[in-house]
Parts: structure tokens; C-alpha cells; sequence
């Protein structure tokens, strides 16, 4: 069959997109040898960075996870007024400049900020602090987790939830029995995709906690101080970073289908719940 | 056992849902066609739907009194609910399933509705009947004081669901519990029911037994509910002490029935004979009309003349050799053409 001119197109244009996408990531690869790879990856700033992004991201992670899945059951499970105000305001951190973000914790936690006084007479010192690090990437990347976690909980058909406490069960067994682990592969998936937007956190960090090697200094900022000092450098924490965020979102995308494969029901209910 | 009483009164989208029941230990129906606001009754007893004015209670055990300012949550009323679509958790092996009513019984249920060898099974693998049986082991786990029903039968298809039906008939007579079931299928409802009541647009326009809805239907709804065959037209007094019925679909009728002016002229099919021509039996209605189809469901026949509908035996059918489009004569007895009012 003879390709059709509007097929052709098609095709056309993808080529174009994804040759766009993919050449900077080719670029990375391909500008480096292996040598080089090795060398920069363990150089004692590359392994600072990794550290201190490991640690902060999994602090953040914990409390995405600890504070975001209950506020995220709340916000899918209960009709009240301005619920829907609520998830709009959750989701803000999406659309807000990163550089606002910034300033915003600064304003906030800093020292001259609206809980300036209070931290201070604790003797707490936000800024330019690993704690600072951990902020910035909860505040951008919490909506990540709890716009995907709504999503799920909303997913899950009522009807489980009502036979779940006609059989006996309050509703925090309600939660804990059928809630969490029917919504568990879309909690997954909102975990890995908040985990991938925490690793990549440059604007904020860098004004809330600037960029101090081995404290504040992660991956990102890493990249941005090496690349006039050592461009070979900076790529290699480049093409670890790649690396890294291929992962997260292969398992954002296979934790959800491999939830859906051990759990076939006959009722409405969606464990992904992408709306 | 426990009486259940219910007494609800609740604004649905288009009209109010006023009802009261007692259920005793007996199996009650109640039927409508969908939208009459049978579900809400079932979730309003279970405590999943807060009606605005009502009282639920179980003997003395009160679980809703909105004067009272009672309302038990859902977990602290004695209901076993079975959803429409079962609602079994797919997360959740048979046996879990069933221990998450309650733990105590569970090797019992499994045994007793034959689920045992199931119980390491998920939802999803097994067959329809299956889940029902789940469902109400499931349901029954957890001891409860009443069972709630909601259309049982309805996510079965039409070989499985005449199979269930027995079983469930059966599994309702030996539990001897109150149980409240809500189905749009009248033939559903007076197999499994003792009592039937036709809940339209939130109102019981009936209960009885299914032989006296058939018997003496209180409207035209009911009777068409029931299965009879609704004839509308215009009654007036004859010179023969009958009521005579000008049908809108031509022909007249004789009925016992004493009405007036706008009616519904109910006739069920089993009381309806078909002959080649009109035969000289007590009969006083006869309609000349060509057979408009023949169904034939089993060792029945159902046939289409006209504006009625006659049930016979495919005996009886193959014997007078009927076919589509021939021109045959209906007919019922003067008291079997009940009239019942129009609104």
C-alpha cells in the first residue's frame, strides 16, 4: 500500500521532535569517553553531590509520602467546600517559577523571613542548610506525588470502600485494608514521578540553600558549577543524572501496569486512575 | 429473630423517596424499574446514605432516629449488603474476602457455599455465580442481623442467573433472616421473595404476596409490572350489567370491574385462549386479529395478536398450527379483564 502524504507527515514531524529530544542526550553520551565518565564520576565533587542529593531527596520523599497520602485520601474521599480550591492550591508548585519557589521559602524560613524569629529563638538556621535542600525539593516536587495519589484514590471504586465498612471495618481499617493497597501502583507512580522532579530541583535549591559543596550542593547545582571549570566534568554527573531519570520513570511507568496484572476486578476500579 | 423497621423519607433528583417496611423473618422484595430509588433504600439501611428524616432499627437495636439524632455508621449496624457487582476487593484472595466479614466462620462459609476450593483464588479469575456465592458468604461472615440484597441476580447472564436463583432461594430459606431485596425483574422477585413490594418513584404502591399482586393489582403499573397485558380505553355501563370498554386499539370488551370513563384494562396472558374462530364457550371477549409473532420460551408460547398478548403451550401452539400473520381469535372471560384506573 502507498503511503498516504498526510502519513508522510506524520512521520515527518515525529523525526524532527524526537531527534530534537533525544540529540542533547546522544550529545552527553557521545562527548565523553569512558575514561572520562569514570573520572568525573569520582571526583570528589561528583560524589559530594550524589551524597547530598541521595539524602535530601529521600528525606523529602519520606515526608511527600508521610504528609501527602493522607491529604491526598482526603482530598478524593470527602465533599466539602472548596475541596476543589484545595487541589488547585496543591497543585500550584507545578506552574510556579522555581526562582518564586525560592524566594518564597526564603521569605518564609529565612532569617529575616515571616518565621524568621520564631526558628531563630529556637536556634534553628534554615537557610543555606541541608534542611533548606530538603524543602526546596518537597515544596516543588510534593505536587508530583499528591496530584497522581488523588488520582488514584479516586480510581477506586465506591463501592469497595462502602462494602468495606458495611463488613465491620471503621474507616481508618477502610484506609489502611482497601484504600492504600488499591491505590498502591498510583502511589507508586506519583512517588517516582515527585522522585524524578526532586533529582532534577535546581532554581529553588539554589536560592534557599545555595550551592555549598559536600552540604547544599547537589547533582544539578553540581553541573552548573563545574561546567566552566570542567566541562567533562559536569557531563559525566550529566549522564549519571540521565541515567538516573530513565529509571524513575521506567518504574513510574511499570509500577502501576504490574499492579493492574495481579489485581483483575470486575468493578470500576482503576489503579492508576490517571485523570 | 429481629423485625427490621424501616421508615425513610428523602429527597432523590426528581421526587422524594417516602417508604416504610417492616421486614420479620422473611424475604421481602422490593421492586421498580431502575431510578424508583431502590438502591437508596438498601444504602440508606446500611447506613451508607443518611436520609433526612427517618428511623432504622433492628427489634430494639436503633440505628437511625434523625428526631433522636441517632446514626449508627455503617460498621455498627448487624448488615450483610450485597452489591449489585458483588464489590468483592480484587486485591484479596476468596478466603480473605470471606475473613473480612469476620473470622469465626470462615472455613464454615466456604464449605457451605461451596467457594472452598476457590479460597486461594482472586476475584478476577473466577465466574459470576462464583463471586455471588463469595459475596454472600462474605456478607453473612460477619454474622449479621439483616441481609440486604441489591439486584442479586442482575450481573449473571440469563443460563447462570435460573441456576443462582434456585440456590439462592434455597440459601435464604435455611438462614431465616429478615432479608430486603431490590430488583427491577418481577419474576426475580416473587421466586425469591415472600412478600412484594412495587416501589415507584419512591413510593410503595404495593405489598402482598406475589399472588395477590397478580390477583388484584392496586394500577395499571403493578398489573404491567406483574405481566399483564394493558389495554386502555374508555368504560362505560352496558345494557348487559357489564362494563363495557371501547379499547383505543378498535375493538370492545366486556369486564365485572365497575368503572367509568379513562381505564386500563388488565389481562394476563395465561387467561388469554386462541382459537381459529371465536368458539361458543363462557367466554364474552373476543379479538380477531392477525398473530403479529410467536416466542416460544420452553413449553410455553407466547403469542402476539393484536393488541394482547396470549400465553399457551407449544402444545397447543403446534397443534392449531399457528403462524405469523394469520388471522386468529383471542379470548378472555369477563372476569379475567380486571379495570384498573388511569392517572
Amino acid at each position: 500500500m502507498r503511503p498516504s502524504a498526510f502519513g508522510v507527515a506524520l512521520w515527518a514531524s515525529a523525526c524532527v521532535a524526537l531527534s530534537f529530544l533525544l540529540l542533547p542526550i546522544v550529545a552527553i553520551f557521545s562527548e565523553l569517553t569512558l575514561g572520562e565518565l569514570r573520572a568525573g564520576l569520582t571526583s570528589e565533587v561528583a560524589r559530594d553531590a550524589l551524597r547530598v542529593t541521595l539524602e535530601t531527596n529521600l528525606v523529602a520523599m519520606a515526608l511527600i509520602v508521610f504528609f501527602g497520602t493522607p491529604t491526598a485520601y482526603l482530598l478524593a474521599s470527602r465533599e466539602f467546600r472548596g475541596r476543589s480550591l484545595l487541589v488547585t492550591l496543591v497543585e500550584l508548585p507545578l506552574v510556579l517559577p522555581p526562582a518564586v519557589a525560592g524566594i518564597g521559602l526564603l521569605a518564609a524560613f529565612g532569617r529575616l523571613g515571616l518565621l524568621g524569629g520564631t526558628m531563630e529563638s529556637l536556634g534553628l538556621d534554615i537557610a543555606f542548610t541541608k534542611t533548606a535542600v530538603v524543602l526546596a525539593v518537597t515544596f516543588v516536587a510534593s505536587p508530583f506525588y499528591v496530584r497522581t495519589a488523588i488520582a488514584a484514590f479516586e480510581g477506586i471504586d465506591r463501592d469497595l470502600v462502602a462494602a468495606s465498612r458495611t463488613l465491620g471495618a471503621g474507616p481508618a481499617r477502610t484506609f489502611f485494608r482497601v484504600a492504600l493497597p488499591l491505590a498502591f501502583g498510583g502511589l507508586g507512580a506519583g512517588a517516582a514521578l515527585a522522585f524524578a522532579r526532586g533529582l532534577g530541583e535546581f532554581g529553588a535549591t539554589i536560592m534557599f540553600a545555595g550551592s555549598l559543596q559536600g552540604v547544599t550542593q547537589t547533582l544539578s547545582l553540581a553541573i552548573y558549577q563545574e561546567f566552566d571549570v570542567d566541562f567533562d566534568s559536569a557531563l559525566a554527573i550529566g549522564a549519571l543524572l540521565v541515567v538516573g531519570s530513565a529509571l524513575v520513570l521506567f518504574a513510574a511507568k511499570v509500577i502501576p501496569a504490574w499492579t493492574r496484572s495481579t489485581s483483575t476486578s470486575t468493578t470500576l476500579f482503576a489503579p492508576s486512575g490517571s485523570r | 429473630m429481629d423485625t427490621l423497621h424501616v421508615d425513610l423519607d428523602h429527597a432523590l433528583r426528581s421526587f422524594r423517596l417516602s417508604l416504610a417496611l417492616d421486614v420479620a423473618a422473611e424475604t421481602v422484595a422490593v421492586v421498580g424499574p431502575s431510578g424508583a430509588g431502590k438502591t437508596s433504600v438498601l444504602r440508606a439501611i446500611a447506613g451508607l446514605l443518611r436520609p433526612e428524616r427517618g428511623r432504622v432499627a433492628l427489634g430494639d437495636e436503633t440505628w437511625l432516629d434523625t428526631e433522636a439524632r441517632v446514626d449508627l455508621p455503617p460498621e455498627r449496624r448487624r448488615v450483610g449488603l450485597v452489591f449489585q457487582e458483588y464489590a468483592l476487593f480484587p486485591h484479596l484472595t476468596v478466603r480473605a474476602n470471606v475473613a473480612f466479614g469476620g473470622r469465626d466462620r470462615v472455613d464454615e462459609l466456604l464449605e457451605r457455599f461451596g467457594i472452598a476450593g476457590l479460597a486461594g483464588a482472586r476475584p478476577g479469575a473466577i465466574s459470576g455465580g462464583e463471586r455471588q456465592r463469595v459475596a454472600l458468604a462474605r456478607a453473612l461472615a460477619r454474622d449479621p442481623g439483616v441481609l440486604l440484597l441489591d439486584e442479586p441476580l442482575s450481573a449473571l447472564d440469563a443460563h447462570t442467573r435460573r441456576r443462582v436463583r434456585g440456590e439462592l432461594r434455597d440459601v435464604l430459606g435455611e438462614l431465616g433472616l429478615p432479608t430486603l431485596i431490590v430488583t427491577h425483574d418481577f419474576e426475580d422477585a416473587t421466586s425469591l421473595a415472600d412478600r412484594v413490594g412495587v416501589l415507584v418513584d419512591g413510593r410503595l404502591l404495593q405489598v402482598g404476596s406475589p399472588s395477590e399482586l397478580v390477583a388484584a393489582p392496586a394500577d395499571a403499573f403493578v398489573a404491567g409490572f406483574t405481566g399483564a397485558n394493558l389495554l386502555r380505553g374508555v368504560a362505560s355501563a352496558s345494557s348487559n350489567g357489564l362494563t363495557e370498554v371501547a379499547l383505543d386499539a378498535g375493538f370492545t370488551a366486556y369486564s365485572v370491574d365497575e368503572a367509568r370513563g379513562r381505564v386500563a384494562l388488565a389481562v394476563y396472558p395465561w387467561e388469554v385462549s386462541v382459537a381459529r374462530e371465536a368458539a361458543d364457550d363462557s367466554a364474552v371477549n373476543h379479538l380477531r386479529a392477525p398473530i403479529a409473532s410467536i416466542v416460544t420460551l420452553g413449553n410455553r408460547a407466547r403469542v402476539r395478536i393484536g393488541p394482547v398478548t396470549a400465553e399457551v403451550t407449544t402444545q397447543s401452539a403446534e397443534r392449531l398450527g399457528l403462524h405469523e400473520g394469520e388471522v386468529v381469535v383471542a379470548s378472555f372471560k369477563a372476569t379475567g379483564a380486571r379495570l384498573l384506573s388511569v392517572e
